[in-house]
């Protein structure tokens, strides 16, 4: 990949069960580019627990995935209430989601934990009331090319 | 062994059956997605109660081979066909969690 390839989603923060298509989607285009399956899996499912995390708590918002010869960089935007103490969040097993959404199979606590867990790094800007900007990059490292 | 070699032999219902020639690899079981997403391996067949349509979502990252609804629960309404539609095996018995997770376990 001799340049950047960019992809932008706009996730919609109102239809429950279409959550996720934007990661689905991207998950079949990293496929095209013909990366290994791990790198693949990590992203999309550190991109997905992203993106329901934006319908769970901020009503939707918006990815955008670079991918470069190093890696993929995904960012996840919203205008939601913000994350009031992050070390919080982090911890596996906290959650603030409704019932609803708990009688769904979410709601764990897993989302963030999850995301790190399968990212090379992440780094996670919020603003109270304004809204959160999560941005992890994964590498693609050479042994698995 | 195949999903529809398992499907076979475990007299499984089939609600979606895309990938039949998918090998099974191992096994999962689980109603967090989450936790799913983050314990599954590629390849395993997944034994949940879940059946909204977020599992077809799940099933397709994770990239497990089937899920098995077990308990006699039928996927929630499209669910069906939007798991044929993505490629997902969507399979279907009434026994218990437990009693389906030993009987796959064996044949494995």
């Amino acid at each position: 990949m001799a340049e950047t390839l960019k992809f932008h989603y706009d996730v919609d923060g109102d239809n429950f069960t279409s959550a996720g298509a934007a990661s689905v989607e991207v998950k079949r285009k990293l496929r095209q580019l013909g990366l290994d399956a791990e790198t693949i899996r990590r992203v999309s499912i550190a991109m997905y627990e992203g993106e329901i995390n934006m319908v769970v708590h901020a009503r939707g918002g918006s990815a955008d995935v670079y991918v470069d010869k190093d890696g993929i960089t995904i960012i996840l935007a919203d205008r939601g209430p913000g994350i009031p103490d992050i070390d919080l969040a982090m911890q596996e097993g906290y959650s603030t989601a409704p019932d609803n959404i708990r009688a769904l199979g979410f709601g764990a606590g897993m989302g963030l934990p999850n995301m790190k867990r399968y990212t090379d790094e992440m780094k996670i800007d919020t603003v109270l009331g304004q809204g959160t900007t999560v941005t992890m990059k994964v590498f693609i490292h050479p042994a698995n090319v | 062994m195949t999903v529809r070699g398992l499907k076979e032999a475990l007299d499984l219902s089939a609600f979606a059956l895309p990938e039949g020639d998918r090998d099974v690899r191992g096994g999962y079981a689980g109603d967090l997605l989450s936790w799913v997403m983050g314990r599954a391996r590629e390849g395993d067949a997944w034994l949940t109660i879940m059946s909204n349509a977020n599992i077809v979502a799940v099933a397709t990252l994770a990239d497990v081979s089937c899920i098995l609804l077990c308990e006699g629960v039928e996927p929630d309404k499209g669910v069906a066909g939007l798991a044929a539609e993505k490629g997902i095996n969507l399979l279907g018995s009434g026994r218990s969690v437990f009693e389906l997770s030993a009987l796959v376990k064996e044949l494995l």
